[in-house]
């Protein structure tokens, strides 16, 4: 393991959390809360000493392999939601430590599941953080880096593979930098976009901003004490829309911008996400029609909640914990699915759904024709072997993680569906769950260690699970002789 | 500049190794999943799995957007189609690798007729580097500058030469020599050198001058500067055999010991001049009995590694002689530069060097020019010339006021078609040629030696 090169990158992490923490800073001073933005300043303070630290020397050894890669992701992580948690603190605003991990940790892996009972109490610059951590969660820390430093060499590629969602990590141009510079336009473009639209659709400035980045990363922070329930249809409707706009694959938004409308659409995927989305809905509308007043309605709350579910966003305009149970039920289905690979959303993509039920109709066939050849194909063409072993070796790691984590959270004493949903909508990166967790419920009864338990749950489904799985690999560790 | 390359062999990656840390958006296409997997992987570019030729694949890796394309798969039809059909699908410049004697008399006329950039035949590309060497047998390696006005010759000191223990400086007034050492190799470093560097036995050191200058310092540290009379070849393959025609024109004696008999009467039909012997060449009473202590010269040519250099090693163990080594694999050759092999061949080195020279001169072709390039130490240091244009910022600065980077050195001036070794008064003048050594790989215009302001 080269320990310098992760040890200089993790510094420029510290200088980017520096960077990203002056927003708050300036929101603070807008509205004119000094005492919170103290608490901002002290803690960019700290990440540039930090930084300042971390790379004062410069590494001798400038390899980076794939283990380097994958380590100084998990570590990356881990360091911006530490440090991005202290604020919290400091200012008082989330007294707990480890309630404002849970919190920062929910925000940069763009969970949206918090442990504050009334979110309109916090101050304007600590909704505006929180927000912000989905937004840059959502497409990833290093890909930011690596999309504004020059950094050069095919290595940094492990960086973004280590943090991209989806079974195979593809560059869309042949330059690294291009490429993250790419996500990001888009990505910003349709931010930008969707701000807009909301502030026509009547939505003050401060919520149209923060609601907007709780979209774009799929993360589910609110803003108001209520959630979304006090905003008009149009605003839920616009939300609801780009809600799903950021659960599709980024590489279709990169054939459009080239005018390749046709291989676009031919995603196997995003067709598949997107009937998976209409199915749901359907089910849901009928389900709930007795609870609205018309068809409408119902359609626009199934939509919403679809949406949101399925983009691991987490947002709510109704209680859907008090839904029929059929509805719960798809609803709960839609959180293992998840969003599509390459996007902002968490979940087990909706690419590696395909291959893992492709996988299963060829072992199928391959045992009605002990002698015939099979391959697995999505878009027309043949998915590597490779793929799909990582894909259920991915889903082994994945329910071992879950069951794991299920016994120790347990331990609380809790009811099986809330402690089941706590964990599910974690590793999924959702937010609400059901019963106590549930939409208008949060999870600050659960203690410390269950906090901590969901946090790496959180952390572990952002980064696909193998970068945090690596820290607890022994030979990762070994330094080199000499 | 947005640059495909078709083949992933080993050409194919030093290209792409190059070419990407240039600055160049490049994109591989190969049948191997595994080598663009590897490729990718190791440098920043894309790869595409399908076949160079389909112009399916060529669209998918955006041949319509490609500034270049070069096809160096194993197959000189291959790349020939490849070319074609990028060319009237993307309309862009394009190279092939072309190795099959019997096209090589036609190369012009292909390149002419398929509207093809360049055509590379490494072999022929070799044959005529290992020549130029064996005009000057002493130097490891002879580069040629500024149309042959200026050498670059490399050489390694023997423990009893003048030079050892000698500042760098003191040379021009000890040998009264007008020859300027630019680059020493010592072990695994690569030193430029300044006046006070002070020369050691078993250095590799290139010296830079006007080719009467660079045979009189020769002579006057007591090394030999007769051509080769007379040669022992092993191993009949496509090298050997442009090798031998150069070197025959040349009136230099061939013998060529080659194991199959089919190659060996191939051989004898196509160049009758040269003494074909059908023989195993590891064979050692073989090659004694064909006067292997008695050549000028002897060059492994088989197609293996090992072989050669087991070869070229026993030939200097039984008598002092020229040996040339070729070397098909590029990997180990910090091993390889550690024996006394005299001159070692790589010609898919050479071939990638060929091709970049040409990429970068088109990237400049704007402004600038890189004129030639050779790689010395390895890919440590580059030679390359350039032509000083009127925009230049340097033009009638005495180089003494010049703000150059850290490890160029400035090795001559051609003005003219005089040779000027550049001292701090002179100054660079348009039109002129400018000879330099850098251990910044990649420079692309002459702009880019000075710091900037």
């Amino acid at each position: 393991m080269n320990f310098q090169i992760v040890r200089y990158m993790l510094g420029y992490v510290c200088y980017f959390q520096t960077a990203f923490l002056a927003l708050p800073l300036m929101v603070s001073l807008l509205y004119g809360e000094h005492r919170v933005g103290w608490a901002y300043f002290g803690t960019m303070g700290l990440c540039a000493f930090l930084g300042i630290l971390l790379t004062f020397r410069q590494p001798t050894d400038k390899r980076m392999y794939s283990k380097e890669g994958l380590v100084t992701v998990a570590f990356s992580w881990i360091l911006l939601s530490m440090l991005g948690a202290v604020p919290f603190t400091i200012s008082g605003e989330i007294p707990s430590y480890v309630d404002a991990l849970f919190e920062t940790v929910s925000g940069f892996t763009t969970t949206g599941s918090s442990i504050l009972s009334d979110v309109g109490k916090m101050s304007y610059a600590g909704r505006f953080w929180r927000s912000f951590t989905h937004w840059v969660g959502g497409m990833g820390v290093l890909v930011f880096i690596l999309a504004i430093l020059p950094l050069k060499g095919g290595a940094f590629m492990n960086l973004m593979k280590a943090e991209s969602p989806g079974p195979s990590v593809n560059k869309l141009v042949p330059k690294l930098r291009d490429t993250a510079i790419f996500l990001y336009s888009i990505y910003m473009g349709m931010t930008l976009l969707q701000i807009v639209l909301l502030l026509f659709a009547g939505m003050p400035l401060f919520d149209a901003i923060t609601m907007t980045m709780g979209t774009a990363g799929t993360g589910g922070f609110a803003v108001r004490s209520d959630g979304l329930e006090g905003y008009t249809i149009l605003q839920q409707g616009i939300i609801a829309v780009f809600m799903v706009l950021f659960g599709v694959n980024f590489n279709t938004y990169f054939l459009m911008v080239k005018g390749k409308f046709k291989q676009a659409f031919k995603s196997e995927e995003v067709r598949v996400y997107l009937g998976i989305i209409g199915i749901s809905v359907a089910i849901i509308t009928v389900s709930i029609l007795p609870m609205f007043s018309n068809i409408f309605e119902a359609l626009h709350h199934a939509f919403f909640q679809v949406g949101s579910i399925i983009t691991t966003t987490g947002f709510a305009t109704k209680d859907f914990n008090l839904w029929p149970p059929i509805a719960r039920t798809v609803l709960m289905i839609l959180v293992f699915i998840g969003a599509c690979a390459g996007s902002t959303g968490g979940g087990i993509k909706v690419s590696r759904i395909i291959i893992m039920v492709k996988g299963i109709g060829k072992e199928v066939k391959t045992l009605t024709h002990p002698r015939s050849i099979n391959k697995v194909r999505m878009d027309g063409r043949t998915v590597e072997h490779e793929v799909v072993r990582s894909v259920n070796v991915y889903l082994a790691i994945y329910i071992l993680i879950f069951v794991g984590s299920l016994l120790i959270v347990t331990l609380d004493g809790k009811d099986l569906v809330t402690n089941f949903t706590s964990v599910a909508v974690t590793l999924n990166n959702i937010g609400p769950g059901l019963e106590v967790v549930g939409p208008m419920g949060n999870f600050s009864s659960f203690s410390n260690l269950s906090k901590l338990v969901l946090c790496f749950d959180m952390l572990a489904g952002r980064l696909e699970l193998l970068p945090m799985l690596m820290l607890f690999v022994p030979s990762v560790w070994k330094r080199k002789k000499g | 500049m947005n640059i495909i390359v078709v083949g992933c062999g080993k050409v194919g990656a030093v290209l792409t190794e190059q070419l990407s840390k240039e600055g160049n958006s490049v994109t591989v296409i190969d049948t191997n999943a595994a080598r663009v997997e590897q490729l990718v992987n190791e440098h920043d570019v894309m790869g595409y799995i399908g076949s160079g030729v389909s112009y399916e694949t060529q669209l998918e890796a955006g041949v319509e957007k490609a500034d270049l394309l070069i096809a160096v798969t194993g197959s000189d039809e291959l790349n020939l189609l490849c070319c074609l059909f990028a060319k009237k699908a993307g309309n862009c410049q394009t190279i092939a690798r072309v190795r099959n004697p019997e096209y090589s008399e036609e190369v012009h006329y292909i390149k002419e007729e398929l509207g093809l950039a360049m055509i590379i035949n490494p072999e022929l590309a070799a044959a005529a580097e290992i020549a130029r060497v064996l005009r000057l047998p002493s130097a490891i390696n002879v580069e040629v500058f500024a149309k042959g006005k200026v050498e670059i010759l490399k050489f390694r000191l023997k423990p009893d030469s003048v030079l050892c223990n000698m500042a760098v400086q003191e040379i021009t007034g000890k040998l009264h020599s007008d020859i300027l050492v630019c680059v020493v190799e010592r072990g695994d470093e690569t030193y430029i050198p300044s006046g006070d560097f002070v020369l050691q036995e078993k250095d590799v050191i290139s010296i830079a001058g006007e080719p009467q200058k660079t045979m009189e310092f020769f002579r006057k540290i007591h090394i030999k500067v007769n051509p080769v009379k007379d040669i022992m070849i092993v191993g009949g393959g496509r090298l050997s055999y442009y090798l031998s025609r150069i070197l025959i024109g040349t009136g230099v004696e061939v013998k060529i010991v080659e194991k199959n008999l089919e190659n060996c009467n191939l051989l004898c039909q196509k160049i009758p001049e040269a003494t074909v012997i059908h023989g195993d060449g590891s064979d050692k009473e073989l090659l004694l009995e064909e006067g292997l202590d008695q050549v000028d010269a002897f060059a492994a040519l088989t197609g293996m590694d090992e072989e050669n250099v087991f070869l070229s090693l026993y030939a200097k163990s039984k008598a002092r002689m020229k040996t040339v080594t070729k070397i098909n694999r590029i990997s180990f050759d910090e091993v390889i530069n550690n024996l006394d092999l005299d001159t070692v061949v790589y010609p898919k080195n050479i071939t990638a060097e060929y091709i970049i020279r040409y990429a970068r001169a088109m990237a400049n072709s704007l402004g600038s020019n890189v004129e030639t390039m050779y790689r010395l130490a390895g890919d440590r240091v580059e030679a390359l010339s350039f032509i000083i244009r009127e925009n230049a910022p340097m033009v009638n600065i005495p180089l003494m006021d010049l703000n150059l980077k850290e490890g160029i050195l400035l090795v001559a001036i051609e003005r003219n078609g005089r040779v000027i070794v550049p001292r701090g008064s002179d100054s660079m003048q348009v039109g002129d040629t400018v000879i330099l050594v850098t251990t910044i790989t990649g420079l692309q215009d002459i702009s880019n030696i000075l710091k900037k302001k």
